[in-house]
């Protein structure tokens, strides 16, 4: 059975904010069935009480002083921005 | 100076030190080399001519003032993830083709506060995703023992161009074995260090929880001095480890004995290359021989790696990139209506086919109704790869495997099946889901010429071992002075 639909996918790359034609679409969703099928063997695996890891070290909080220092000045900021005014980034109009 | 392009780090810095030679001509000497040999290498993507040879002249003047530091006027490429300060650092991504950092990244303040000369920066699988480097938005990198194979990935230009040498070393950058194994393809030593020892401020994210810096070199000795150099605590990286950084270069010259080799049966299995296993076998005869112990030892979760890493690496990915939107850096599509459709297209045509590929598995993963069943699992799964090495090393100090199943393939041989690109790591997720240490020595040939790389790992911020054990493997087989005919 399949894991994963073109439905299924197209909703995935809704959420990733990203666009494909019929012919990737199908493309991509043969790909990741296959891969997904291939990860599913994870379930063979009895995980029960086993706690995840999300770091591979022991550090917890990294705090540093509350202090101001000097950051990048504003137009080095937006230098690479594609599209800048006055400081600022320019997006196309949203409301 | 003849065959200036054969000297190791320590050898330069006498001969730099003594007036022998200074770091303009050996930086030229490199820059020559680069024009004469990389058209068909093609391990760089920007060559920083001019500010190599400023920053050489700049090495001379202080080494003429009798104040340099290790790397003072040596010639390194660096893999373009890393960031440069006014240079492009692209993630061979269409992406990030114009973008100019306004930061260097802390391992660069690093290696120009001690006067190194940056010669340009070293081409990649896109963002780091791959192990041939033909995901490269601009060109595939070549094999430099045969132009026909791929040099390995992602790191695949940091590797190239050390074997071709158009560099003396390089920085590449290791999620789940992007510098070990395109160092094991291309013949030369690569370190991926444990998780934390060098800062990833600056380091264009791939998987934040796996992604470390780590040097590749002609030899053992320059991996330590680069190391040395670029390793220690950043308060600009949270996950930065404050500890002191030992010197790695002195803990090369003790022996092997007493040390315990833990070799895994699951990384001997049906699969890898004849060849390869039998010059590993060459590399740990050669270490019993100079007084280590051999142990058999087993990692038995080995087997469940790849599907562990592809969801953790690929979930990080999603979200690590969702800041490509097109608004405050890098490539913006010109096709749209609003802003939606901005960010659509702007993605749609700026990342190439394996990214797009990884970022749709990952936000997969993480989605509403699959999180528990890939993201939580994956992330347990983790833990008991984690458990089996430290269970691993308590019978050993270091643990020997191959890095690659197979030598070098050819380029485009693996290109149309994404799943069989991915078990070509195999062997070297494991450390990065662990954390530790695993390094690259080159440690024979297959019958076709190609190099093979035998791999280290160790525990935890264990690397003076591993170098200990690196270092002597390299004495011991004595294959340090072969390098690729290309002229």
């Amino acid at each position: 059975m399949a894991e994963i639909s073109i439905r299924e996918v197209e909703h995935v790359a809704e959420l990733a904010r990203l666009r494909f034609d019929t012919k990737e679409l199908e493309e991509f969703t043969n790909q990741l069935d296959a891969i997904l099928k291939f990860v599913s063997k994870l379930e063979s695996l009895d995980t029960e009480g086993v706690e995840p890891t999300y770091r591979a070290i022991e550090i917890v909080n990294c705090f540093r002083e509350d202090r101001v220092e000097p950051s990048l000045p504003i137009e080095d900021v937006v230098a690479n921005a594609p599209e800048s005014e006055n400081g600022a980034f320019v997006v196309p109009r949203i409301i | 100076m003849e065959n200036m392009l054969d000297y190791n780090i320590s050898t330069l810095r006498k001969l730099l030190d003594r007036g022998e030679i200074t770091s303009e001509e050996l930086t030229k000497g490199y820059l020559e080399r680069i024009s004469a040999v990389d058209s068909r290498v093609r391990a760089y993507v920007t060559i920083t001519e001019k500010e190599a040879v400023e920053q050489a002249r700049k090495a001379d003047k202080r080494i003429r003032q009798g104040e340099s530091a290790q790397l003072t006027g040596i010639p390194l490429g660096i893999k373009d993830v890393i960031c440069t300060r006014g240079i492009p650092t692209t993630c061979s991504s269409k992406m990030l083709e114009n973008f100019r950092p306004p930061f260097d990244a802390t391992v660069m303040d690093r290696l120009y506060q001690q006067g190194a000369v940056m010669l340009g920066k070293l081409n990649m699988d896109e963002f780091a995703m791959g192990s041939s480097t033909e995901n490269s938005a601009f060109f595939s990198t070549r094999n430099p023992w045969d132009l026909k194979r791929i040099p390995g990935g992602s790191s695949g230009g940091s590797a190239a161009a050390v074997a071709a040498r158009t560099c003396v070393a390089s920085l590449g950058s290791d999620t789940g074995g992007s510098i070990r194994q395109p160092a094991s393809h291309c013949g030369v030593v690569g370190l991926k260090p444990t998780y934390g020892l060098v800062s990833r401020y600056g380091l264009v994210a791939f998987a934040s929880s796996l992604d470390q810096i780590g040097p590749l070199s002609r030899c053992v000795e320059d991996a330590a001095i680069l190391l040395e150099v670029v390793a220690g605590h950043d308060r600009r990286d949270s996950t930065s480890l404050p500890r002191p950084v030992p010197s790695f270069a002195k803990a090369c010259r003790k022996g092997l004995k007493g040390i315990k080799v833990g070799i895994p049966k699951e990384y001997f299995i049906d699969g890898v290359q004849d060849e390869v296993v039998t010059e590993i076998q060459k590399a740990l005869k050669v270490m019993q021989e100079m007084g280590a112990e051999l142990v058999d030892i087993s990692l038995p979760h080995t087997e469940y790696a790849i599907a562990t890493y592809y969801i953790i690496a690929t979930a990080e990915a999603s979200s690590n990139l969702s800041r490509y939107d097109g608004v405050k850096y890098g490539f913006r599509a010109e096709n749209y209506s609003n802003l939606m459709e901005m960010y659509k297209e702007t993605r749609a045509q700026g990342f190439g086919p394996e990214v797009k590929r990884r970022i749709m598995l990952g936000t997969y993963c993480l989605s509403a109704g699959y999180y528990d069943a890939f993201y939580k699992k994956a992330s347990q799964v983790r833990t008991l790869i984690i458990e089996d090495f430290k269970g691993a090393f308590k019978d050993c100090d270091v643990i020997a495997a191959p890095v690659a199943p197979t030598t070098a393939f050819r380029i485009g041989e693996k290109a149309d099946d994404p799943l069989q690109m991915y078990l070509s790591d195999i062997f070297t997720i494991p450390v990065n889901l662990a954390g530790i240490p695993g390094m690259s020595v080159p440690c024979g040939f297959d019958q076709k010429g190609l190099p093979i790389g035998l791999q280290l790992m160790a525990g935890h911020l264990q690397e003076e071992i591993l170098f200990r054990a690196a270092y002597n493997v390299e004495k011991g087989l004595g294959l340090k002075a072969q390098w690729p005919q290309l002229d």
